[in-house]
């Protein structure tokens, strides 16, 4: 067994540097990596370029970052909650790439999986495409879009082993599996962290192969974006 | 005239035994309340879940099952949880059989605009230029005319594009309208509306064949 496990969140960010790209899991406020997160704000790591569906809320997820103007460049899909994010995006502190979900998806998947660029059809026609290749198959017009390129992915997962294997609970699994081992480093945070053997390999989402260093996360406060019930009865 | 509901009662009927569906914000996810009972429908969420329920009793919800709205919801037996990549190869692969969206503009060839307005915040796009690109049919639930009264049913759209030539079936709260190779073909409209108001409301070409019949929902 290959060990991958460090202490605590201190080592597992070790070399974060100013101007580095890093990927962020999650989708809203769900399945964010909240301690490595902190751990940033804490470093004062500054021009980051970051990837990740969503800028997180004002005062919670990559809002962090925000608030401390950390950020110099997000890539993202959606960027609708966030008041700060406006604001430095309308003043021109906070560069913005926007980027079709799937397509986001897929960039770190590819980056992943070895591929340096793939055709899908999303934003043919739209702005989206400006300056990019496109190209017909069967038909369809596709475009051309790359793999990114990053320094760390941060993930957090539900449960994990020493050996970095990696299981998701419920939609907190989103992005995280893409973008493991998409980045030079991968750091894995965790709800659980296990001995190795501890979990079924049957069941492992993402084999520890694409994880560099896991750890045990804490204090998560997994805070509810919307919060939507019905009463009984 | 429909209200929002009326409009995700009419578009209801278009989902089919068997169907997985995505269903956009805003009326589109009204949609899943009126599903006839007797068919057998699964609900994709494009944040990773199929086989969507609905939302949590409280004091239930979970932060970690949410739909693509964020909201936290449940699942029915027979859910399964993916990756992003995963369910956007859902979408992309043509698996899923129905997409329901939202329009700020649809053009008679059947682009749509969706997500930006010019001089103002952009949101961004989030999964919309993935499923209007993929799915084999999209219907748009939308008004008939903005806030303004200027029709959303254009020859060409004047905001930026979310897609082109993707939108098959639009249900506005005046009529139910499919794009055919020469425009809006008109096929029901909304009960107490007539012909001629559905004709002052649309920009674009509207075609208009004999009788056409009064909606039942």
């Amino acid at each position: 067994m290959i060990k991958k496990t460090v202490k605590d969140v201190r080592k597992a960010l070790d070399g974060v540097q100013n101007g580095m790209t890093f990927m962020l899991g999650g989708f809203g406020l769900c399945g964010i990596p909240e301690n490595a997160i902190a751990e940033l704000v804490r470093l004062g790591i500054r021009d980051i370029t970051c990837i990740s569906n969503n800028a997180g809320v004002d005062d919670f997820g990559l809002g962090l970052l925000l608030q401390k103007h950390q950020i110099k460049k997000m890539i993202s899909s959606y960027v609708g909650e966030n008041d700060e994010f406006e604001r430095q995006m309308l003043s021109g502190e906070l560069d913005v790439e926007l980027t079709p979900q799937g397509t986001l998806a897929e960039k770190c998947r590819s980056a992943q999986a070895g591929f340096p660029a793939f055709f899908t059809p999303a934003g043919f026609g739209t702005e989206v495409a400006e300056g990019k290749e496109t190209r017909e198959f069967n038909g369809k017009m596709y475009v051309l879009e790359k793999a990114y390129e990053a320094d760390f992915s941060f993930v957090k997962a539900w449960k994990g082993d020493e050996a970095g294997n990696l299981m998701f609970k419920g939609t907190a699994r989103n992005f995280n599996p893409c973008m493991c081992g998409a980045a030079k480093i991968t750091v894995a945070e965790v709800e659980e962290l296990l001995p190795a053997g501890s979990l079924d390999p049957n069941q492992i989402h993402v084999p520890g192969i694409f994880v560099q260093r896991i750890f045990q996360g804490e204090n998560y406060e997994k805070r509810i974006e919307q919060l939507t019930t019905r009463a009984k009865n | 005239m429909l209200d929002k509901n009326g409009i995700a009662k009419r578009i209801a009927k278009e989902v089919k035994d068997g169907y997985y569906v995505n269903l956009g914000i805003g009326i589109p996810t009204l949609v899943a309340n009126f599903v006839r009972e007797d068919i057998d429908v699964e609900f994709q969420s494009e944040n990773g879940v199929l086989g969507m329920g609905p939302f949590p009793f409280e004091g239930d919800e979970d932060a970690d099952i949410i739909n693509a709205g964020k909201q936290t919801i449940t699942t029915l037996p027979g859910a399964s949880f993916f990756d992003s990549a995963t369910s956007f190869g859902m979408i992309r692969g043509q698996h899923v059989h129905l997409t329901i969206l939202g329009a700020m503009e649809v053009s008679q060839t059947g682009d749509i605009a969706n997500w930006k307005i010019p001089g103002k915040m952009v949101k961004g796009m989030g999964g919309a230029m993935d499923l209007v690109a993929s799915a084999e049919n999209i219907i748009v639930a939308m008004m008939h005319t903005n806030r303004a009264g200027a029709s959303k049913l254009l020859s060409e759209c004047s905001l930026p594009l979310t897609g082109v030539n993707c939108v098959k079936k639009i249900v506005t709260n005046l009529a139910v309208i499919e794009i055919v190779p020469e425009g809006f073909k008109l096929l029901e409209r909304a009960p107490g509306v007539t012909v001629k108001e559905i004709k002052d409301a649309t920009k674009g070409h509207l075609i208009i064949e004999g009788e056409i019949p009064e909606m039942v929902l």
